[in-house]
């Protein structure tokens, strides 16, 4: 217990050893994290986007063309209906199965969470319980964070920018997020919410240390 | 539109005389109705509009690539905050509202109800968008539209006299749409005291525009089935016009609550801010301002692309009757799907987020999507068609939606929603993509269209501006989201100021499509210039002496749409 600085601890946790912290870290539950689902996204949406391209390329260049015209059968209309209703449904089913945060995040009042942070936002500054906020690899973390003032934004990042997780932080309600640290890192808190020019640059550079991973990304 | 004849025409007359009288001097403006007037004013003014917000834009984009010294940190968010209302607003709005005010008394054979409420919808609109913008300008009040509460009562950041002056221009612009919808459910129910053919009764009208005959129908028998009194674009325009009458009723009121802040703020009374729940205030916030971008829009926009596909193929619609069952349930969705925006609200509702944010939402990938297919089959039937300006640009608007609204459906979800909401993926590829291309390429589609009926047949002045116009506008507009996108996908965030490099390649690409944008409404511009000549312009504005119950000059005939569409 007594490594733990700052926030609650509620379990022990073996001693990790020393590792190398990574700029580009693998996180969340299972061996699925952010940096994988928006590289799954990416590759999908532009394969999308270039098929929808050429499919209306196609489509001026054809209905243009001298062609006996045919009425369209509506055996076609309903097909693509049905596609309609399969891929905007199925988009859901795919992430709730493949994505690990998901469930979390529904059943997350069913979870004991393995250290609790209390973090404050108020006068566009995030007020932590410690510098950094130490996490042990495998970790379920719970970040609450509270509003004194204004609606402000809780995220996560990279050193290379790119985006861990973030959620809303409403003034007078509970924000909490409940996240498993599966790799190394060091981490940056922003905020992700507008909360006037004078939260521009809200934020906390390397706020996050995760360290006792076995392995580095 | 005769451009071959305007080819010839323009080596007859010089730049200058072209540019004081329009191509081939065919534009006369004293040939205009009042109501041919009234259009093409809410066309100029919403395209002056445009300008403002491209020109935005673009600073914002250069400032996304290299902050610029001369303006401040205030000035920059008071600048993202005026974009998107100056462009809703100020642009779409009135572009949108001229048309419909003229093709529901065309469609229905009878004059606009009332002529003097659309003069005062047109200026109270510009009045109110130009006092929110210069605001913004001068006081920097900066909540962004947004407006999470208790932003726009956040005293420390913002002078309440110049939130009050801002929010005043924001009611002014929800009057003069209010003075839109009562025209046009007023036009839809009257019936003309010198009817010269039979025009159905008010409640048949009204019932068959909101949908209400189409589910009778679903019970009765075949031969008891009732005729749809009001063509299909008309049906379109008026459900559209049910969501723009809640958001207007949510924005009013939302608007006046901040005024009492900040009222009270001014005579030295300051009330706790924290009498509002800054939650309820976000559900209620959104269930409003979703009515336009996941009501209205996307409405107005099936509607209006079953206007002009009917128009272009002078047949009727593929599967109509469908395409305004679907009109119905996109009108029901827009009322049900608020929660995505508050899908990382961890004290939202679980059931709210799934049900209203994921499932419900999901069903917009339906309705546009038949919209999108019904429009082209419909297109299809008719082939070989001329690849006109109209059609090109409707082209354009299709792909935006197909574009735009897959990414919206991404972000609607739980999971990804954790790592994409306020990122750059949102304003990229969905709302620029949907707006620029989709909702603008369809909006262009409709003027060019238009232009030959509400000018009396002036000739364009260079199909080869029309050209560059379209595929200027195409490629930035698709370019200028896709970049944004991958920023995003990067973890760049939306409405936040970056002053390294962190994300510079994919910001000098998006700027670089900016100036496509930029382009190509330079474009367009010069080309109507030279069109209607300055003279034109400005006789648009001049009263007209023809009688004002007329809509064309000639006795209107119903249009190709109103005898295709039943």
């Amino acid at each position: 217990m007594g490594r733990f600085a700052g926030g609650t601890q509620h379990k022990e946790r073996r001693d990790p050893g020393p590792v190398e912290l990574s700029d580009r870290g693998g996180d969340g539950v299972g061996d699925v994290d952010s940096n994988m689902v928006l590289w799954g996204q990416t590759v999908l949406y532009t394969i999308y986007a270039l098929v929808t391209i050429a499919v209306v390329a196609w489509f001026a260049y054809r209905v243009t063309h001298p062609r006996p015209p045919g009425p369209v059968k509506t055996g076609l209309f309903w097909t693509f209906f049905a596609l309609l209703v399969v891929g905007g449904v199925s988009l859901h089913l795919t992430t709730a199965a493949t994505i690990p945060w998901v469930e979390q995040e529904i059943n997350r009042s069913d979870t004991t969470p393995d250290k609790t942070f209390a973090i404050v936002a108020r006068d566009h500054r995030f007020e932590l319980p410690a510098m950094p906020l130490a996490i042990d690899c495998d970790d379920t973390v719970l970040f609450k964070v509270t509003s004194e003032d204004l609606t402000y934004g809780f995220g996560l990042f990279r050193r290379d920018h790119s985006m861990v997780f973030q959620m809303q932080v409403v003034p007078g309600h509970p924000n909490d997020l409940l996240w498993t640290f599966k790799n190394n890192g060091l981490y940056s808190i922003r905020s992700t919410e507008y909360s006037g020019p004078a939260g521009a640059r809200m934020g906390v550079a390397d706020a996050v240390s995760v360290t006792g991973c076995g392995k580095a990304v | 539109m005769a451009t071959n004849d305007a080819a010839l025409d323009r080596s007859r007359m010089s730049f200058r005389e072209t540019l004081l009288h329009g191509t081939g001097k065919a534009f006369h403006p004293s040939s205009l109705t009042t109501m041919q007037k009234l259009v093409l004013r809410f066309v100029i003014l919403g395209l002056v509009f445009y300008g403002f917000a491209a020109i935005e834009g673009m600073i914002m984009r250069i400032y996304a690539i290299e902050p610029v010294p001369l303006i401040d940190t205030k000035h920059y968010f008071g600048m993202l905050t005026v974009h998107p209302l100056v462009g809703i607003f100020g642009s779409t709005y009135l572009i949108v509202m001229g048309a419909f005010l003229f093709v529901v008394p065309l469609l229905m054979n009878k004059p606009l109800w009332n002529l003097r409420l659309a003069h005062w919808n047109l200026w109270l609109i510009v009045v109110g968008t130009f006092t929110f913008w210069l605001d913004g300008f001068i006081t920097h009040y900066a909540p962004l539209y947004t407006l999470y509460w208790p932003l726009p009562a956040d005293f420390t950041q913002y002078h309440p006299l110049g939130g009050a002056i801002f929010i005043t221009g924001i009611a002014l612009v929800m009057l003069g749409t209010a003075c839109f919808i009562t025209n046009i459910f007023a036009t839809i129910v009257y019936r003309p005291a010198a009817a010269t053919e039979p025009v159905a009764s008010g409640g048949v009208a009204i019932r068959s525009a909101l949908g209400i005959t189409g589910v009778a129908n679903l019970f009765r028998s075949r031969e008891r089935r009732a005729e749809h009194a009001v063509s299909l674009p008309v049906a379109a325009i008026a459900r559209g016009t049910v969501d723009m009458a809640f958001n207007t009723i949510i924005i009013l009121f939302t608007g006046v609550l901040i005024l009492v802040f900040m009222v009270a703020d001014l005579i030295g009374r300051s009330l706790a801010n924290t009498s509002v729940d800054a939650l309820l205030y976000k559900n209620w916030f959104w269930w409003g301002l979703d009515l336009i971008a996941d009501g209205l829009v996307l409405i107005f926009v099936a509607g209006t692309w079953y206007l002009i596909a009917t128009m272009i193929t002078g047949k009727p619609l593929f599967m109509q009757n469908i395409a305004r069952a679907a009109l119905l349930v996109e009108l029901v969705v827009s009322w049900t799907v608020w929660s995505h925006h508050l899908l990382s609200d961890q004290a939202q509702p679980v059931m709210l987020k799934i049900v209203s944010g994921e499932l419900v939402t999901a069903f917009e990938l339906v309705t546009q999507g038949l919209a999108f297919f019904i429009t082209l089959a419909t297109l299809w039937s008719a082939r070989p068609l001329k690849m006109t300006n109209e059609l090109k640009f409707l082209l354009g608007g299709l792909l935006g939606f197909g574009l735009a609204v897959p990414a919206g459906i991404i972000q609607a979800d739980i999971g990804l929603n954790r790592i994409l909401h306020n990122t750059q993926w949102i304003v990229g590829p969905h709302v620029h993509v949907a707006i620029l291309v989709g909702l603008t390429m369809t909006l262009y589609s409709a003027i060019y269209l238009l232009l030959p009926t509400l000018t009396n047949g002036a000739t364009l002045y260079s199909q080869k501006l029309a050209n560059f116009h379209f595929w200027a506008h195409l490629v930035g507009g698709v370019g200028m989201g896709a970049f944004m996108g991958m920023a995003g996908l990067q973890g760049m965030l939306r409405r936040t100021i970056y002053t390294g490099d962190e994300f510079l390649p994919y910001m000098i690409l998006a700027g670089v499509c900016g100036a496509l944008l930029i382009a190509a409404f330079a474009a367009f511009l010069f080309n109507i210039v030279m069109t209607v000549g300055l003279r034109g312009a400005i006789g648009i504005f001049r009263p007209s002496k023809l009688d004002s119950t007329l809509l064309l000059p000639a006795a209107p005939a119903p249009a190709p749409a109103a005898r295709t569409a039943h």
